[in-house]
């Protein structure tokens, strides 16, 4: 048995490789032989940074009409790369775009996939297992059987990305693109940069929910969110409400955080919540209620009224 | 214009989730169990689909048969009629059996249209539509922020993570909506009573012509090995503020501690 070869799919995003797909090169890396999957037109700095990464082989293709026309053209071609290449593994990042194309991909060939592991391994038998997030107090270890390829969907932030340099040699894939698969058409593609910092990045996370009463009230955790130069977040419950657009979002099914600090304000600590920012090195969690769950995951937990706490707060850091 | 749309019933997402230790599933009481709030949003853009164009709307879900329930739910919002895949060897499916049962009840249906949401609130894998897209080889536009049909193509403006795209394709397709696509109707009386006269149709496995070595425990291929816990309770210090100001002399130190400030 030769090595295990381990794609990761990407997609560019600018002229630089997803980084979540970034992220997957490392596990590849341990698991066995990394290699990318790029299909659409990218930059020679695209391929150089995946190489960076640790991918050995990069299978591409620069036809336009990967990113012209969505899914079935990356599922069709991918479908036919598999059949021929006959990888072990494949590895997919937590975007949309990767899920459209490794949930099709399961419907067309008809594999197993694992999606929003936190890790994946084999164990000395060989045997795939991939652990799993259920609900907010419990990891599932899973595997997948009958004939590999196995696929599986990876969260952000389960794994760091390291540049580890290295060469690349790229494979430019050969597989005739049919029309027929081009049933997707992108006609206009928008782009709405979010004010502030990015969540993913910001240092200071101040999140908002329910507790906040009203949706004007989020302009206090802005001024607080400010004065720490951090950003601002908010629980499912709200996004559903309306108060704020989904790219605040923190949790299973918005983003995934990591800051130094959380301040959780009127955040009762749902599940769905707590996923999205369990791995915060520090959370201060401010409630009106004392039985609520976030306080179970706080630092510094403060009973009382966020609306006049976080003002308060705001002003002695300004002041400073 | 047809419509199918999918609907799971889901324990209330207001509740802890529980695992059963033996089985390694999530327990499903279906006395506390609902129509995922996630496909209320599915329903309801079908509902306006087919008032602003005429046809029908069937509501399609795979479950026990106390899933009849989230499939009266869509009905008594408008849903014509519904069909319920039930059948104790579908037990243990994963998205693969799942969805190889959901195309068998679809596929005679020849809808225009295939509905589902983003992703269920209970498994949240957002694995099945594309799943499901693939075996009826439907073309697939996904995380739906608005959807509309002019003629026989379907645009959807799909919510990426920097912004959105406008996308297009023509009919027959399948669309996964978000909870941007507009609010859920809460069913009238009226539509409450209406929806208990409504039908049902029953699928099972014969009937659906799926042999039994593709779908439940013995077609999955994903195995739950082991479930463990991690509940981490941090013993954090809880102060109770006494509206002093005093509380917030305490998060300031903490802030200098940790170096925030």
């Amino acid at each position: 048995m030769g090595e295990r070869r381990v794609w990761v799919w990407t997609e560019t995003a600018g002229d630089t490789p997803h980084r979540l797909s970034l992220e997957l090169l490392t596990p590849a890396r341990a698991l066995g032989r990394a290699e990318a999957v790029l299909l659409g037109p990218a930059g020679e700095s695209a391929l150089q940074k995946l190489a960076e990464h640790g991918a050995t082989i990069i299978h591409h293709a620069d036809d336009p009409r990967y990113t012209q026309y969505l899914v079935e053209p990356q599922v069709a071609t991918l479908s036919a790369l598999i059949e021929a290449e006959r990888p072990d593994l494949l590895l997919f990042p937590s975007t949309p775009g990767a899920r459209d194309v490794l949930a099709r991909l399961v419907g067309r060939l008809g594999v197993g996939a694992i999606a929003n592991a936190v890790a994946v391994d084999y164990d000395p038998s060989g045997r795939l297992l991939a652990t799993v997030p259920c609900g907010a107090e419990t990891l599932a270890t899973v595997t997948l059987e009958g004939p590999p390829p196995y696929l599986v969907q990876i969260r952000p932030k389960a794994y760091a990305a390291e540049a580890v340099g290295g060469e690349a040699e790229v494979r430019m894939v050969s597989v005739p693109l049919d029309e027929a698969n081009c049933r997707v058409r992108v006609i206009e593609t928008v782009e709405q940069p979010a004010a502030g910092p990015n969540l993913e990045d910001a240092n200071v996370i101040v999140a908002g929910g329910r507790g906040l009463g009203r949706p004007e009230n989020f302009r206090l955790l802005e001024e607080l969110a400010n004065a720490l130069g951090g950003a601002v977040g908010a629980s499912r419950a709200v996004v559903d409400a309306g108060w704020v657009p989904y790219s605040y979002q923190v949790g299973q099914t918005g983003r995934t955080v990591k800051p130094t600090l959380y301040i959780a304000c009127g955040i009762s600590g749902a599940i769905q919540h707590v996923a999205g920012m369990r791995g915060s090195r520090y959370v201060i969690a401010i409630n009106r209620d004392p039985d609520a769950p976030i306080f179970e995951l706080a630092d510094l937990g403060v009973v009382g009224d966020v609306l006049t706490i976080v003002p308060k707060l705001t002003e002695r850091i300004a002041a400073r | 214009m047809k419509i199918c749309v999918c609907v799971k019933h889901v324990p209330d997402p207001n509740l802890p989730v529980q695992v059963d230790p033996a089985t390694r599933r999530l327990i499903r009481d279906p006395k506390q169990s609902i129509i995922d709030p996630a496909d209320e949003y599915g329903v309801e853009t079908a509902l306006r689909l087919v008032e602003e164009h005429g046809g029908e709307v069937v509501a399609v879900t795979m479950g026990p048969p106390a899933a009849e329930d989230a499939l009266r739910r869509a009905m008594a919002m408008g849903a014509d009629r519904a069909i319920l895949v039930s059948d104790e060897a579908l037990a243990g499916s994963d998205v693969l059996g799942t969805a190889r049962a959901l195309a068998a009840a679809i596929r005679p249906e020849q809808p225009d249209l295939v509905i589902c949401a983003t992703e269920s609130t209970d498994a949240y894998t957002g694995l099945l539509p594309g799943a499901l897209a693939g075996l009826l080889d439907l073309p697939q536009l996904t995380f739906a922020r608005a959807v509309s049909v002019e003629g026989s193509t379907v645009t959807v403006q799909r919510a990426t993570e920097t912004g959105y795209q406008v996308i297009q394709a023509t009919l027959p397709a399948l669309v996964t909506v978000t909870a941007s696509v507009g609010e859920p109707r809460y069913p009238s009386f009226k539509g409450l009573m209406a929806a208990k006269r409504k039908p049902i149709e029953v699928r099972d496995i014969a009937e659906l012509g799926l042999e039994q070595h593709t779908v439940g425990e013995p077609g999955a291929r994903e195995r739950v090995l082991e479930i463990s816990a991690v509940r981490q309770v941090k013993q954090g210090r809880i102060v109770v503020d006494d509206g002093t100001g005093e509380s917030v002399e305490e998060i300031l130190a903490f802030l200098r501690s940790i170096q925030v400030v």
